[in-house]
């Protein structure tokens, strides 16, 4: 299986990784969509990032599996959602409940929009 | 089949050498699910976001199996005490 795990991230299916955590400031891969999200994790990150008024775009990992499999190579987080500032992995639901407590998340996002 | 519980417990306690562990089983009948709280003293000088990279790797071979895990903390010995000692100081109030 390890084997099995490193052959996911391609070199081709990173360069389109990297393609598409950069596309937008705010990406969030997740289970479902912003509109209907399939799990509780994912739905929290969703709101949070509505309450905050924050443009974000998201991808339906549960559609590619594929991409679900190479993301977590990439990003070495081994599940979702995965949220992405700015290119940059953030963390998980846990780290961003988090963050919006302490106001790292916040900043985070000011940071991004503004650069 | 699955992870149990005990088995979560072990692994994090033979690779991150806690002070305080719990672990609590949350799946609801749709496979292994656990919220965990750690203080280790491996987590010092670390952000947030590496202290739960170490305790995903502590649990890479359990991971492929579970289906929800949720670190609701993640602290050093220091934190813990602090936090310990406010809660006291509040509960004596």
């Amino acid at each position: 299986t390890l084997l099995c795990n490193y052959a996911a991230l391609s070199p081709q299916l990173k360069t389109t990784i990297d393609k598409v955590v950069t596309s937008d400031k705010v990406v969030l891969f997740m289970k479902g969509t912003r509109d209907f999200p399939q799990c509780g994790f994912s739905n929290t990150v969703v709101q949070i990032l509505k309450s905050l008024n924050v443009p974000f775009e998201t991808i339906n990992i549960l559609e590619n599996e594929l991409l679900r499999q190479g993301l977590k190579e990439y990003s070495s987080w081994p599940t979702f959602p995965q949220l992405y500032i700015d290119g940059d992995f953030f963390g998980g639901c846990d780290i961003i409940v988090d963050a919006l407590k302490s106001g790292e998340l916040q900043e985070t996002l000011e940071k991004a929009m503004c650069s | 089949m699955g992870v149990t519980k005990e088995e979560v417990e072990s692994s994090l306690t033979s690779k991150l050498n806690p002070i305080h562990l719990e672990v609590i089983d949350t799946s609801g009948g749709c496979g292994a699910s656990f919220e965990i709280k750690i203080v280790s003293g491996q987590f010092e000088g670390k952000r947030l976001l590496e202290r739960h990279r170490i305790v995903n790797a502590a649990l890479e071979k359990e991971m492929q199996e579970i289906h929800a895990l949720s670190i609701k903390k993640a602290l050093t010995p220091e934190q813990w005490k602090q936090q310990q000692d406010s809660e006291n100081s509040q509960a004596t109030v």
